[in-house]
């Protein structure tokens, strides 16, 4: 090896060791003062690195009392139900529309499908406001009987998010590089539509449900826009919207805050480091959307 | 039975439809066309007796161009892109030369860089926030030692002219690893041989850099900025944090578009006025979106 290419080595690792502590600091602290049971220990810590240096009062007195003085734990059901139960039929409905558009020629697909290449430019923001009147109108039958208006439930955060266009697009995409071999032998055979889809695509289709899953997953479990307008108490807040609340309340516990976002993060972290793959390759299929 | 049996087979491809088609009607042009519609009446949120709906033709629209806080909501969006935009793509670009280097442990650095990625927004705005504490914080510590004491400490989230600055680096500390993913996978397409090829002509790195990777990631390049930018357009959860932490600078300092519709939406209940909001927010990402396809058009054609 020639010292032009250690040298070259050296200044990488000197730069991943800088951009490194960039990227974890923020992080590292975040854990290490959740863990700091005294404030004012915390507060003095800032000025120095002990900032990031677990020692002191180290305990599990902050998480503690956000299990007490927080609904934590109720937001974090929430956020797991609302987020599972939107991928989930989102996944289901998204391919089910992308394969009536990839196998079947019918009057009116071409257009469909242009319609759905449209609609992907449309940002939930620009639909927010309406959809919020519109929600208010609409009818729900529920346990207790007929109600109006969608306002603080699961539903008005479930069901507006299930279709996607872009999930259908993602699923179309993949749909039609698919070899059709294997699902002619099955109609041949007399399978039905429905067997052949859920039998034999939709068990070909794991890296496109992977990827079409992680990207929704992101949006709906980060998503403060929406809750912010539609959930006004506890019951149904998620963790963004939780996260938010106990963030603006005051006198504010920065041991407490910490801890609260140390555990609204761990799940997640620990989503991403066992399903490193599949996140990266949802990166880049998102990139082929241009 | 013969007949029934066409019918249902004419019928299956719309079965297959119907679910998520309906839903998207729903939820996604209907809301639009209301948009549309609202945005040249005075509805409002709650409805009364007293004031009823009426059309008011451009009204919302005019009333929005002489609003300051639109201006300056418009303003704060315009500069976040300015400045974002070349950065986060700059710094995700050198991210994926760097992860793209064969050297051990490149990995780990890889993991390390996505993370905050898997963050949530709202949690990372929160830690930032206590990064950014006046007086004795971390950055602001940071600050002093990088200055030799020449910068004194800041009130970053108090501070109008430093409110959106700091908003931006939480922004790109959170987001640049999904970028740096999406330019590591353009890298890895651009095929070997173009660099040994050039090798051979005795071309140093940077030529390499200059005359292979940047024209062959010249799509990949356009995909970043634009989506940067429509994200930069839909800030809304950090500046929606730091203005209810209860501690920050006046709202039109640090205010976005879609933070600007949810008050006048939903906390003053002005619907007509935010669907004007919303449609002229949609008018700028069909814009970029346009100008996206043109560019990207050209390019092809002059290939």
């Amino acid at each position: 090896m020639t010292t032009r290419r250690i040298g070259s080595r050296l200044v990488q690792y000197g730069l991943h060791a800088l951009l490194s502590a960039f990227f974890l600091l923020p992080l590292a602290f975040m854990f290490v003062s959740a863990f700091k049971a005294d404030e004012m220990q915390l507060l003095t810590d800032m000025g120095s690195l002990l900032a990031f240096v677990p020692y002191g009062d180290i305990s599990f007195a902050n998480f503690a009392k956000v299990f007490q003085n927080t609904p934590y734990l109720r937001a974090f059901v929430n956020s797991v139900g609302i987020t599972a139960l939107t991928v989930g039929l989102g996944v289901l409905v998204n391919s089910m529309l992308a394969y009536a558009l990839a196998r079947f020629r019918f009057f009116g697909r071409d257009l469909l499908l242009a319609l759905i290449v449209a609609l992907i430019i449309i940002p939930f923001e620009a639909i927010a406001v309406p959809l919020l009147l519109l929600v208010n109108e609409l009818p729900w039958l529920g346990a207790e009987g007929l109600s109006i208006g969608w306002l603080d439930s699961y539903q008005v955060q479930v069901i507006p998010f299930i279709a996607n266009a872009f999930s259908v697009y993602l699923f179309y995409q993949f749909f039609i590089e698919l070899p059709r071999d294997l699902e002619e032998a099955a109609l041949m055979d007399g399978a039905s539509r429905w067997r052949i889809y859920w039998s034999i695509v939709m068990p070909l289709s794991k890296p496109v449900i992977a990827t079409v899953a992680i990207l929704q997953f992101l949006a709906r479990w980060g998503d403060l826009l929406w809750p912010v307008m539609v959930v006004r108490g506890d019951t149904y807040g998620t963790l963004p919207l939780a996260m938010q609340t106990f963030f603006g309340q005051f006198p504010r516990e920065w041991g407490s805050v910490m801890a609260f976002a140390a555990m609204a993060t761990i799940p997640t972290l620990a989503l991403f480091l066992a399903f490193q793959r599949w996140f990266v390759s949802s990166a880049i299929s998102s990139a082929i959307k241009g | 039975m013969k007949r029934s049996q066409t019918t249902l087979a004419a019928a299956t491809p719309w079965l297959f439809a119907a679910p998520a088609l309906v839903l998207l009607l729903v939820f996604l042009v209907l809301p639009f066309l209301m948009a549309l519609g609202l945005s040249f009446t005075n509805q409002r949120l709650v409805t009364s007796e007293q004031v009823s709906t009426a059309w008011v033709g451009a009204r919302n629209y005019l009333r929005l161009f002489d609003d300051e806080s639109f201006w300056a909501a418009l303003r704060n969006n315009f500069l976040f892109v300015v400045i974002v935009v070349p950065v986060q793509s700059a710094l995700a670009l050198m991210l994926a030369l760097l992860v793209n280097q064969k050297l051990a442990g490149v990995r780990l650095f890889r993991t390390i860089y996505f993370m905050p990625v898997a963050t949530t927004m709202a949690v990372v705005a929160v830690i930032w926030s206590l990064l950014y504490s006046p007086d004795a914080g971390v950055i602001n510590r940071l600050v002093q030692l990088l200055t030799f004491g020449a910068v004194g400490p800041q009130d970053w989230l108090r501070d109008p002219k430093l409110v959106l600055p700091a908003v931006m680096l939480l922004s790109v500390w959170q987001g640049v690893g999904f970028q740096m993913l999406v330019f590591l996978a353009g890298l890895q397409s651009i095929p070997g041989d173009l660099y040994e090829a050039a090798r051979l002509d005795g071309a140093r790195p940077w030529q390499q850099f200059r005359y292979i990777t940047l024209p062959m990631l010249n799509n990949t390049l356009i995909f970043v900025m634009v989506t940067t930018t429509i994200y930069a357009f839909q800030l809304f959860t950090q500046v929606q944090i730091i203005s209810n932490s209860g501690a920050s600078a006046r709202v039109d300092s640090f205010r976005t578009m879609v933070m600007l519709m949810v008050h006048e939406g939903f906390r003053n209940g002005k619907i007509g006025y935010a669907s004007a909001l919303s449609v002229v927010f949609f008018l700028i990402v069909l814009a970029i979106s346009v100008l996206q396809r043109l560019v990207l058009r050209e390019e092809r054609t002059v290939r």
